[in-house]
């Protein structure tokens, strides 16, 4: 059978190593080519995991475990589970887009360009799938390195300043995670993360390291205050770059707090939650105001980003209070489901709100708001499919983007009325951004000479975004597939929280 | 009579090193014409037979010999050949650099190859004497072979510095090793750890002779605030000295401090884990601080190298085998970067550009992709990123110091490393992200491209497979 083979290994190497291959190919007609199939064939064997993959259970599945650096005890040790499956899905196909969206755009050395995207695809679905905590930490460090050039090659005008931001302020929060891990080995003798799940700590320990955690997760979801270096990487990206950034780069984030903040310190998570709670509404509320006033479309995502991403760690940490108010875990459930959800959601409303940026971007070279103006008189197709977009990003039911947040909102209802309050601001923050934007831009009389000239879609253009059109718009109206693939994984979750390791 | 044949054994690669040295030496006096090119190939030779006789007699016996002066054991194995095969590419990158230059002479050779003598005495000496005789071997070559280039100003001045700051080391180290043996009554080393191991000696002065032997070691290896010399003589020195200097003698630095204050002076470990504590932070934070604001390319590397340094000595600070072991393996992949890094340098440059400013490598990847590639991973791996050798090396140390509970120097430390990824991220920006402004041409010979970019891919293959190396380290102090 196809699943006996080493899947998730595949999937992790053969973009590395197809990577490799379209570095060393150069930059030729086969570039482009050869780049697609890799991301297809990785996309296609992707999807076997999802095949295969048995909802009823929570262990780690397509395990592989083999030794790598035995005199530490670090082994090379593969496995998912209902939290990372998806997101290697998520990964998987936005590598797709991301070699789609550079197919013409990316006339300077595109080799490179395209090697880095399938490199950091193959490290990213690496850190989804690792279970050794230095295998992780290795994965998660090395995808900096793509992602540093990405930026700065293909940037713009202010990459230079952009990338080493993003590189310095990413770095200084993962090398506490280094040493937070290597005190966990020496309290459990293993570099397993699973191991780490099980392994007691005292309150006093479980605070430092929690705070460790979320130093290092906290600046990749980005938490505020901790978001600065992700709006000025944004802006300066190249397309791809962004869309990489806020559909994957995020949710590590997210994943890492799932992985490691929960299980491993849960009566720190338990005794901090009002601080993550706080920091959550902050952003969905403060963040939601300042993307109102951005003048770049791009920095207005980007906002937009920290705001949705708010609501992953709110529904992350909220369980707690749901708990307390509540003996049934139903509440608990749904936060975190809703926050999963919310994830993979943003993946894609962002990726593809970003490509609409990018097309924009191609054409006029300016991603300043006020230079635009009535562009659905000469895009009326890319205009149907940014309102689209925009009204996803708002929330509107039917769409993804509104499954995520209402979850969220309605188990925050169960801890305290006001959490859910102050989150439900977003579905007017979010629309207030989203469409004012959209009026701007798309809506008016043509605004300038640059704006009468522009082309509509191209056929490539179209192909992306529809499909992203119908993701956003299939999840929307039918989330259940992916619910029921995290639910063990979930319940599994609010086991481990629930007990306490003092 | 039977025990003295084996205890001679001990020490062939030391004297067919010495046979060679002599007979190199025959060679450049005689042969005027081609005799650079001469001791060029036989001191290749020499290193390499060197290393393979290291290496055909590891299962042989180990201990002591020479009346307890002379030691073979795991540690200096693997020293010497890491010394030894290291200076085969440290020899070609030099040529390639010294035939450019009108500096391609016989007595390069001379020295380097005596200087690995020194350093292989230094390996495995197991008495003050010996140790001492082979650090004075090593260092007088380095001062006459940074001095080499009479004609500049720069080199003679580094020369001058080195020497005077080397001595006073020297004279620092003799000074502990005098008060020593007034404490214990002994030089050789075994004798002086089991007599201190008894006990009833005056521990004050004990402690005093410490301090003296610790700063001779600290000096030796560069640790703040015993470094002032290590900047000057990177930066004025030329290229191929540096790299001869930066690379090989700091293994044999590690290994003197290994035998005398790990195998000689162990039972004093409280006192000189404190001393090492303060070297180490220092280091740490003033190479990894000051190197922001170089701009030239050797200079900065010498700031790296301290704080590169700084932790080495994290590793001993712990106290534990694998501390130890996790310094070994970062003193040889230092060694494996520092040469790649300076072989990259003597690569980019040619007759009158010396490619020493960070600057002279705008805009490289555009004309040169590959050698701005195998910069790139040097960088990387210096700054500690994986999967790139250099962040093992920081995890085998950091991993020692947390789990003997120093979790605050751990947290400082990996706080200067951020700091420190600055710098070397600026020189891939200088070549990734900037116009070009350069030529760079690349008209070094092929046999030494071929050895930089097998050096840089080593980096990175010991980065996904760093297993079996970490298991040799932590074989040595098991």
């Amino acid at each position: 059978m196809f699943f006996d083979y080493p899947l998730l290994s595949l999937v992790v190497w053969l973009p590395i190593l197809g990577g490799v291959a379209v570095l060393f190919n150069g930059d030729n007609s086969y570039t482009r080519p050869l780049s697609l199939i890799v991301a297809l064939v990785t996309l296609y064997l992707s999807t076997w995991l999802y095949m295969g993959f048995d909802i009823s259970t929570s262990d780690m599945q397509f395990v592989e475990y083999l030794p790598w650096i035995s005199a530490y005890g670090i082994h090379y040790h593969l496995g998912i589970d209902g939290f990372s499956m998806p997101l290697i899905i998520l990964t998987a196909f936005s590598t797709v887009i991301v070699v789609i969206a550079g197919w013409e755009v990316i006339q300077d050395r595109p080799s490179q360009y395209m090697a880095a995207f399938l490199i950091m695809t193959g490290l990213m679905i690496a850190v989804f799938a690792a279970l050794d905590a230095i295998l992780f930490y290795v994965f998660f460090e090395a995808m900096l390195i793509p992602l540093f050039l990405v930026i700065g090659i293909w940037g713009g005008p202010n990459r230079v300043y952009a990338t080493i931001k993003f590189f310095l302020y990413t770095f200084f929060g993962s090398v506490f995670l280094l040493i937070a891990l290597l005190y966990l080995h020496h309290v459990s003798d293993s570099f397993s993360i699973l191991d780490f799940h099980t392994v007691k700590l005292t309150l006093q320990e479980q605070i430092w390291l929690f705070f460790a955690f979320l130093i290092a997760f906290a600046v990749k979801v980005p938490m505020w205050p901790l978001h600065t270096w992700l709006p000025d990487a944004h802006v300066e990206a190249p397309t791809g770059g962004s869309v990489i950034l806020a559909a994957i780069t995020l949710k590590i984030g997210g994943y890492g707090l799932i992985r490691f903040a929960l299980p491993i310190t849960p009566d720190a998570a338990m005794t901090l939650d009002w601080l993550v709670i706080g920091l959550s509404l902050t952003a969905i509320v403060y963040v939601g105001f300042v993307a109102l006033v951005q003048s770049d479309l791009k920095k207005l995502i980007a906002y937009s980003s920290i705001a949705h991403m708010g609501f992953v760690t709110l529904g992350l940490f909220v369980i707690f209070g749901i708990f307390a108010n509540s003996s049934t875990g139903s509440g608990a459930m749904l936060a975190v489901e809703g926050a999963m959800v919310q994830m993979i959601s943003h993946g894609f409303i962002s990726a593809a709100m970003f490509l609409c940026v990018g097309v924009l971007y191609d054409r006029m070279h300016t991603r300043e708001i006020s230079a635009y103006g009535g562009v659905i008189n000469t895009m009326p197709v890319f205009a149907g499919f940014s309102v689209f977009f925009a009204m996803a990003n708002a929330g509107l039911p039917g769409t993804s983007g509104f499954v995520g947040e209402f979850m969220v909102i309605l188990a925050a209802f169960q801890a305290n009325f006001w959490y859910a309050f102050l989150a439900a601001t977003t579905l007017i923050l979010g629309a207030g951004y989203s469409l004012w934007m959209v009026k701007r831009v798309i809506f008016g009389e043509v605004s300038n000479n640059n704006v009468a000239e522009l082309q509509d879609l191209s056929q490539r253009e179209f192909m992306m975004l529809a499909v992203l059109a119908i993701i956003v718009l299939g999840i929307g109206l039918w989330p259940a597939p992916l619910i029921d693939v995290m639910h063990a994984s979930v319940e599994h979750l609010l086991t481990q929280v629930l007990q306490s390791k003092l | 009579m039977m025990s003295e044949v084996v205890n001679m054994s001990f020490a062939i690669p030391e004297l067919f090193l010495l046979t060679m040295a002599c007979i190199i030496l025959l060679v450049v006096a005689f042969f005027k014409q081609s005799g650079a090119k001469l001791a060029y190939i036989l001191s290749q030779i020499t290193m390499v037979t060197a290393a393979l006789l290291v290496y055909f007699a590891i299962a042989g016996d180990e201990g002591l010999a020479f009346s307890d002066s002379y030691i073979k054991d795991g540690l200096s194995n693997i020293l010497k050949i890491a010394i030894f095969l290291i200076n085969t590419a440290v020899l070609m990158y030099s040529t390639s650099y010294l035939k450019a230059r009108d500096l391609f002479k016989g007595e390069y050779y001379v020295l380097a190859v005596f200087a690995t003598l020194g350093m292989s005495v230094m390996v495995s000496a197991h008495h003050f004497l010996t140790l001492y005789l082979g650090l004075e071997l090593m260092s007088l070559c380095l001062y006459a072979m940074v001095a080499m280039h009479r004609d500049s100003k720069t080199a003679t001045e580094a020369a001058m510095k080195y020497f005077i700051l080397g001595a006073l080391a020297s004279g620092m180290l003799l000074y502990g090793m005098s008060i020593i043996y007034g404490a214990t009554g002994s030089l050789a080393l075994s004798t002086i750890a089991s007599a201190i191991q008894v006990g009833d000696l005056n521990n004050t002065v004990l402690s005093f002779g410490l301090v003296f032997i610790v700063i001779g070691v600290a000096f030796k290896l560069g640790a703040v605030p015993f470094h002032m010399w290590l900047p000057d003589v990177y930066e004025g020195a030329p290229t191929a000295m540096t790299l001869f200097i930066a690379t090989t003698p700091k293994l044999a630095a590690f290994a003197m401090m290994i035998r005398l204050l790990v195998e000689g002076l162990g039972e004093l470990q409280p006192y000189w884990q404190d001393m090492l504590i303060m070297l180490a932070v220092l280091s740490i934070t003033l190479g990894n601080v000051v190197a922001i604001a170089q701009t030239n390319l050797k200079r900065m590397l010498a700031y790296s190298t301290i704080s590169h340094v700084g932790f080495i000595l994290l590793g001993v600070i712990s106290g534990t085998g694998s501390g130890y072991a996790g310094s070994l393996f970062y003193a040889l992949t230092y060694t494996l970067m520092t040469l790649a890094a300076f072989g990259i340098i003597i690569l980019m440059s040619r007759r009158g550009f010396e490619a020493e400013e960070i600057d002279d490598y705008k805009g490289l990847s555009k004309k040169q992709p590959w050698y701005a590639l195998m910069t790139l991973i040097v960088m990387f791996s210096m700054a500690g990123i994986p999967p790139l050798v250099g962040f093992y090396a920081k995890l085998a140390v950091i991993k020692s110091i947390v789990d003997v509970g120093l979790l605050s120097v751990a947290v400082w430390v990996v706080l200067m490393s951020v700091i420190g990824a600055f710098y070397y991220l600026r020189v891939i920006k200088v070549m990734y992200f900037d116009s070009v402004t350069e030529e760079h041409e690349v008209d070094a010979p092929p046999d030494m491209q071929l050895m930089v970019s097998t050096n840089t891919i080593a980096i990175l293959a010991l980065g996904i497979f760093p297993g079996s190396l970490m298991a040799l380290c932590i074989s040595v102090f098991l």
